[in-house]
């Protein structure tokens, strides 16, 4: 792979490292290890880590998927290795 | 018109509409038969790969366990949708870059061997007729709850209707049948929940309708379920965890890996024109399925408070849950328990002998709750209700008319035979293009190769039928091992073929055959030897769950686990890829020079 290869795919992996984050975070993280913590506050008649198990969570790897469909693009771009 | 006359017509119209687009799309070439063609758009395939994933399970059982579960059931939620996380970030575009009609193939070619994309055809091949097997009584169960018909005779109908779409059209007849079957089940089963939600919390939308307070009261749904569930004596709604939270968090994990490993779903990502609509179609795909994901655990809470204040009618009175006059009659039970305990779901039993149902845990360890029941001279739980109740009998339970019933009918049959159709296609493709071209006859013609694939089909579906009609006994174990499989073996396989330069095919095959087999002997330690009762092997491991406590349905992610480390492991000690195969995987991870999905092998 060529230098500007090699930078692509660092900034790919990049990028997938910081929305991998966020996938954890709000699941494993907020979902199930920190659950009871966050049950302590509420949303409207949600506690927090109930309402992360069993809705937001899902509603965040929506959002994540269209980030990463975006700013992949971007990348693309930048490197111009983008279709067409 | 009376309820089943409805259900025949609502349920013979979504079938005459399936067969009327498998004669539209007809699959005249092997591109069509393997990937419709590849120039459906990512919204369209989105929606294809919903209905493609959410199976009989999703459906009729997922609100129901979770309703039984509590807070725990949100596994199901976090693992069956955060895998598209995963599909889309590591696996689909590179595939779709790859530019080939199945997974086997790309492992065949990644890693430079035949042995390779064989071990990967067995791994598809047990994944995806497990999961059949599922699907198919799926689809019998459906039928002889609503349409009266026996079991039988409902999967042989399926078996029509699937054969019609599936020979005829392959990929691109199942796919456009599997978006109007998405439209099906969805508004199957939003409607039922909507008004369920408008009656119980007066807000229409269930996502908002769980967190809101209950018509008429100062309390949230939520907070008044956690206060009856406990002082019934069962585990606080809200809280109660699936096992440990180690458990949960691995079980979680195993239901994430496997969902984005599943042959059948990533073959959904060879249909899209370009890599980047394999992005996006990612994206849209979950957008379709967490409309039912976020609707479930509502229809799963309200459902349980249905129930509750159903059986005991202090519940909506704040009044004693103890008191005698608080069960309800036996003589006044409503129309739907009794039509439910035909079917077997539901039963009662009357232990203490007055006349009422009581329903609680009797197996609770809370003293204040064993000393209420005693005084109140309760002799036990007297109602077992089964969890696929809470999907079907949701629609009486909220006394919705005729039509909404007919309609969950309906969509429970979509969600089946969209994906049997899927899996269906995902096991001939590997037949026709894996096994009778990739290995005993290369110089197939297309023609012939289209042949071969329409006879898979067709054989297939007599075969999954028939084990649909005679299930090997291990139809509840089947879906756990679908996903274990896929998550220990493929999953990682075609992850580092694209993560990883150097992986070469010894780490591979090692790595595949490792995580395989410990998920493998881990699952038949506890549900017998290919789930034949009575050679379960306990023991010899130690007991139950021996692992921390991990179940067996959890232990995916653990094989997968070890198939990375003894990849790796091996990798390092035998000769690394030749140069071509590093070339080509510099390819796969740049969109450009993407090209329509072809069969040719390397």
């Amino acid at each position: 792979m060529d230098k500007s290869g090699e930078a692509y795919w660092k900034a790919t992996l990049g990028l997938l490292t910081k929305i991998l984050v966020v996938w954890f975070v709000v699941s494993f993280g907020a979902g199930i290890l920190f659950a009871d913590m966050l049950n302590g506050i509420h949303l409207g008649g949600y506690p927090l880590g109930f309402w992360f198990a069993h809705q937001g969570s899902m509603y965040i790897f929506v959002a994540l998927i269209f980030i990463y469909a975006k700013k992949m693009g971007d990348i693309d771009r930048k490197f111009d290795v983008h279709e067409d | 018109m009376d309820l089943q006359t409805t259900i025949y017509l609502v349920v013979g119209a979504s079938f005459a509409l399936y067969i009327g687009i498998a004669f539209w799309a007809r699959a005249g070439s092997t591109s069509e038969f393997y990937v419709a063609g590849g120039g459906v758009g990512p919204r369209l395939n989105g929606m294809a790969t919903a209905a493609d994933w959410m199976s009989a399970a999703s459906f009729i059982s997922m609100a129901g366990l979770i309703s039984n579960m509590g807070y725990g059931g949100g596994l199901f939620l976090m693992g069956w949708t955060g895998g598209y996380v995963l599909l889309a970030l590591l696996l689909a575009p590179y595939l779709r870059k790859f530019g080939k009609f199945t997974v086997p193939q790309f492992i065949g070619d990644r890693y430079y061997s035949k042995t390779a994309s064989t071990v990967a055809v067995v791994c598809l091949l047990t994944a995806s007729i497990t999961y059949v097997i599922g699907q198919m009584t799926g689809v019998g169960v459906a039928f002889s709850r609503f349409l009266g018909v026996s079991s039988e005779t409902g999967i042989y109908v399926g078996m029509g209707i699937v054969f019609v779409y599936a020979v005829l059209g392959g990929m691109k007849g199942i796919t456009y049948t599997q978006v109007a079957q998405y439209v099906v089940l969805i508004f199957a089963y939003t409607i039922p929940a909507i008004f369920i939600s408008m009656s119980l919390t007066g807000n229409p939308i269930p996502q908002l309708g769980l967190g809101s307070n209950l018509v008429g009261q100062d309390i949230s749904l939520l907070q008044k379920l956690d206060t009856i569930v406990v002082e019934l004596g069962f585990g606080q709604y809200t809280t109660t965890t699936a096992g440990s939270t180690l458990n949960m968090f691995v079980y979680t994990l195993s239901l994430m890996i496997g969902t984005a490993g599943l042959p059948h779903v990533i073959m959904r990502f060879f249909t899209v024109p370009t890599v980047a609509a394999a992005r996006s179609s990612a994206g849209w795909a979950l957008v379709f399925i967490a409309i039912l994901y976020t609707t479930a655990p509502a229809v799963a809470g309200m459902a349980k408070y249905n129930l509750l204040s159903t059986v005991n009618t202090a519940v909506a009175t704040n009044g004693d849950l103890y008191a005698a006059e608080s069960s309800l009659e036996v003589a006044k039970k409503p129309d739907w328990m009794a039509r439910w305990e035909k079917t077997g779901l539901l039963k009662f039993e009357d232990k203490n002998g007055d006349g009422r149902i009581q329903y609680y845990n009797d197996k609770t360890k809370d003293q204040v709750v064993i000393d209420k029941a005693t005084a109140a001279g309760w002799k036990g739980n007297e109602l077992t209700v089964n969890a696929d109740i809470i999907v079907l009998a949701n629609p009486e339970i909220a006394l919705l008319p005729n039509w909404v019933i007919a309609l969950v009918a309906a969509g429970g049959l979509a969600a089946a035979l969209s994906t049997a159709a899927g899996l269906l296609l995902a096991i001939s493709s590997a037949i026709s293009h894996d096994l009778v071209k990739g290995v005993f006859n290369p110089n197939i013609s297309e023609k012939g190769e289209l042949m071969a694939g329409k006879v898979a089909m067709a054989v297939s579906i007599v075969v999954a039928g028939y084990l649909g009609l005679n299930p090997p006994g291990f139809a509840a174990g089947t879906v756990a091992l679908a996903f274990g499989i896929a998550a220990s073996s493929l999953f990682p396989a075609i992850m580092m073929g694209i993560f990883s330069k150097k992986m070469n095919k010894e780490g591979a095959i090692a790595g595949m055959l490792a995580g395989l087999s410990i998920t493998l002997f881990y699952v038949f330690a506890h549900k017998g030897i290919f789930f034949i009762k009575g050679t379960d092997f306990l023991p010899l491991i130690g007991g139950p769950n021996p692992f921390f406590g991990i179940t067996p349905e959890a232990f995916g992610a653990v094989g997968a686990l070890v198939n990375f480390i003894v990849a790796f492991v091996v990798d390092k000690f035998t000769k690394e890829p030749p140069e071509h195969i590093q070339h080509l995987v510099e390819s796969v991870r740049t969109p450009r020079g993407s090209k329509a999905v072809d069969g040719a092998h390397a």
